[in-house]
């Protein structure tokens, strides 16, 4: 018997011995969770202040004040209706001719097109925009307020910052700018385009809205597929399919496909929609289909998770006052399921919202200007968006991305925040 | 049962949708092809379209070898009308167009592109040869005996030529599935690899070797491959002024604050450098287009007119405006009128 024995104050002093040694472990434990979330925090913040802070500035743009004048042999037109007219009216002749007025004393070919530089290419097409909608301005003058191109924008921004970049400018247009600041000629306006319209290769026409719609009705049709699809086959194989071999096989692979890159949707979706079916490119229809394939498995997993989360009690209740196995399904379990799979679906629709490696290999990730109108009509989506615009060598894209990207995010936020408020809202305990 | 019903006619409309939009011809054209000359004519397409009151054509950037694939596929709507390159049509892409039927192409040469070698404007600019930028980059370069070749062994600029500075080589660049880099290595490296007698040489006896000499990178960090984002390139010139990095001339254009481009063979990378030719590392950029889709989408005449104009590809367009370098006015005239009369390919231009 050279074993200690167990006596009951032997075993007080050890466990009296290993308390500091266990309230250590603990605290390390608790501030190493508090290191983690703190570690996520500052990334997240990080993150949110890059993106704000470079931004922020292309929500508002700069524009110039002008008096220009609807002149009929300016432009060309003097019937409004005749469409043929429209299209060959010089338009861009009116912001010109107005910019040669408040700088009469500029001459000389080169210092003219610097002058005409001034304003965005698209002003023209603007003024035509407003002169359509009110035909009486043909004729007459008025002073408005025109898009300025994207450079002086650039510049009249990092001006009032205080460190002003000049490269693409002349030293003649910086002095113009100059003088048009002190007469109150140029100002910082709220920048609608982003929002209304199309993409565009001149940063200050650009928009998103072509990309949200897209990415609306690409998200519309991802939903309208795979949500009934995921759920149907969620409830056949929680509720009806037998367990056996066949149904393992095919949750090992619904898992797996879970975790499959998203690229490799796209390249199937490039094989089956586009060559076999001839689905157009570019349309949200495959665009749509594709990210049915990728969110299904998501959806069919969370679906499962929440059928199996309705208590027994409530399908023997159901059977034994005598409803059938359907009837048990469509009133009492799918009714209580309902809540979790639409927070999974929600998160899966938030996944597709952000996905864009799919979409480059059938075709949304192109030059799209036209807002689409509806499913078959050519679009990108607002990842693929952000992605073009970094990739663009203006100056005036950088902000734009980050814009962009706040606008995504957001949507994303407004996204994941009502999955966990429908969450809390409806989710039931047992 | 009620619930069921809903679900199937969900499915059913949905199954309907794309059914019959597969059966819709198409209004708008489709562009494929270059990232390069991706940024050109997508300003060529909105001005188009927002003039002419036509849909807007559709660009994808593929880049120059997957848009050939895509176009030479075949002729119909389900194929693109147009494809941009950053290099000349090969042989074997023709080939492969005449045997999918896609007979009659047309081919636009819009202008060049130059591309630069840049460093931060922190520090001085560099003074290159193209025979430096082999010697400083090339996986293999020649030992001291005629004929040997020797692993890289150069650290510095200054161990490649006395007369650069004493700064280790770091050249960021774009990755091996970029046209830029192949474009690089064809008229940077092997422009310098060529000025040694006996590579040169080997140009007649063995081509392949050659090739393998002049166009291959080294990889040993030396070269890093920063990906396509030229933005990014600038971004990390800006934080590492000892750092050299290989983009296109519209980046340079657009960053003139923050990099400076290194002169080659004493000829600095101008707007017009590139022009009229003195500048060495430039290339052609095309477009080709499918004859047999003119009149069939809509639009394509009017899309090749505005490109092909004055206003849009003339020295003062607006095409310089974003950095493309035009063709001399002359052959400008002619590619302009050979366009329009829609003058296809006879397949003996000598398509290497």
């Amino acid at each position: 018997m050279t074993k200690p024995v167990n006596t009951p104050v032997n075993n007080l002093q050890k466990i009296r011995k290993s308390l500091s040694r266990r309230n250590r472990s603990e605290w390390l434990f608790r501030w190493y969770g508090r290191l983690a979330i703190f570690i996520g925090l500052v990334a997240v913040t990080v993150l949110f202040t890059d993106i704000v802070s470079k931004g922020h500035g292309a929500f508002r743009i700069a524009y110039l004040q002008l008096e220009v004048e609807y002149n009929r042999d300016l432009i060309g037109v003097d019937n409004l209706t005749d469409p043929e007219q429209l299209i060959l009216g010089n338009w861009q002749a009116v912001p010109k001719q107005a910019l040669r007025q408040q700088f009469p004393d500029v001459s000389g070919r080169s210092d003219k097109r610097k002058l005409y530089g001034l304003v965005s290419n698209g002003s023209g097409f603007d003024l035509k925009d407003r002169l359509l909608a009110n035909p009486m301005l043909l004729g007459t003058r008025e002073t408005v307020w025109v898009l300025a191109d994207d450079d002086i924008d650039t510049y009249y921004k990092s001006w009032l910052d205080g460190e002003p970049y000049a490269a693409r400018l002349s030293d003649k247009q910086v002095k113009w700018i100059g003088e048009l600041h002190d007469q109150g000629k140029i100002r910082l306006q709220f920048n609608s385009n982003l929002f209304t319209r199309g993409d565009s290769r001149e940063p200050e026409q650009a928009g998103i809205r072509g990309a949200v719609m897209g990415s609306l009705f690409t998200l519309l049709l991802t939903l309208m597929l795979s949500f009934p699809i995921g759920v149907a086959a969620a409830i056949y194989l929680e509720e009806f399919a037998p367990k056996n071999g066949w149904t393992d096989f095919i949750e090992v692979n619904i898992n797996n496909l879970a975790a499959v890159p998203s690229i490799i949707f796209g390249l199937l979706g490039l094989a089956i929609f586009i060559n076999f079916f001839h689905v157009p490119r570019s349309v949200p229809i495959v665009g749509g289909l594709v990210l049915t394939l990728m969110t299904l498995p998501t959806i069919i997993i969370t679906s499962r998770a929440a059928i199996k989360s309705v208590p027994p009690s409530i399908r023997e209740a159901a059977l034994g006052m005598g409803a059938s196995k359907y009837q048990m399904v469509l009133h009492h379990v799918l009714p209580l399921a309902l809540p979790g799979m639409l927070t999974g679906a929600i998160i899966g629709m938030a996944q597709a919202l952000g996905e864009s490696a799919p979409l480059l290999m059938i075709g949304m990730v192109a030059f799209i200007v036209d807002i689409p109108g509806g499913f078959s009509d050519p679009a990108t989506v607002l990842p693929v968006q952000i992605f073009l615009w970094a990739d663009s060598p203006e100056r005036a894209f950088i902000e734009k991305t980050s814009a962009a990207i706040m606008v995504l995010l957001s949507f994303l936020i407004v996204m994941n925040t009502s999955a966990v408020w429908l969450r809390k809202r409806l989710e039931r305990r047992w | 049962m009620n619930q069921r019903s809903n679900l199937l006619a969900l499915l059913l409309a949905a199954a309907s949708v794309t059914a019959a939009s597969s059966a819709i011809a198409r209004d708008s054209i489709e562009v494929v092809g270059s990232s390069t000359v991706y940024p050109f004519s997508t300003v060529v397409a909105e001005r188009y379209g927002r003039a002419s009151g036509k849909p807007t054509p559709k660009i994808e950037s593929t880049g120059s070898g997957g848009g050939m694939k895509l176009f030479c596929s075949g002729v119909g709507t389900n194929y693109p009308d147009i494809t941009n390159s950053s290099r000349r049509i090969k042989a074997s892409e023709f080939k492969k167009c005449q045997a999918n039927g896609v007979n009659d192409v047309i081919e636009v040469h819009i202008g060049y592109d130059g591309i630069v070698i840049a460093n931060s404007v922190k520090v001085a600019p560099m003074e290159l040869t193209r025979k430096d930028i082999f010697l400083a980059l090339a996986a293999k370069v020649p030992g001291a005996v005629v004929g040997e070749l020797i692993e890289n062994p150069y650290k510095t600029w200054s161990d490649v030529n006395p007369a650069l500075p004493n700064t280790a080589i770091e050249v960021m660049g774009p990755p091996p599935t970029s046209g830029t880099r192949d474009a690089f290595a064809e008229l940077g490296l092997e422009g310098g690899c060529k000025k040694i007698d006996w590579i040169a040489a080997l140009k007649k006896t063995d081509k392949r070797a050659y090739k393998e000499i002049c166009h291959t990178i080294r990889e040993d960090g030396a070269y890093i491959e920063a990906g396509e984002n030229d933005n990014l390139i600038v971004q990390k010139l800006e934080a590492n002024p000892a750092a050299l990095g290989v983009f296109g001339f519209s980046f340079l254009d657009q960053n003139a604050d923050k990099v400076q481009g290194s002169s080659i063979e004493s000829v600095e990378p101008t707007f017009e450098s590139i022009a009229d030719k003195s500048y060495p590392i430039s290339r052609p950029l095309y477009f080709y287009v499918k004859k047999a889709h003119v009149g069939v989408v809509p639009g394509i005449q009017g899309y090749l007119n505005e490109f092909t104009s004055e206003k849009a590809w003339g020295e003062e367009g607006y095409l310089a405006e974003k950095g493309m370098i035009p063709l001399p006015i002359k052959e400008r005239r002619a590619m302009a009128e050979n366009t329009r009369s829609l003058v296809p390919m006879t397949g003996k231009e000598g398509l290497k």
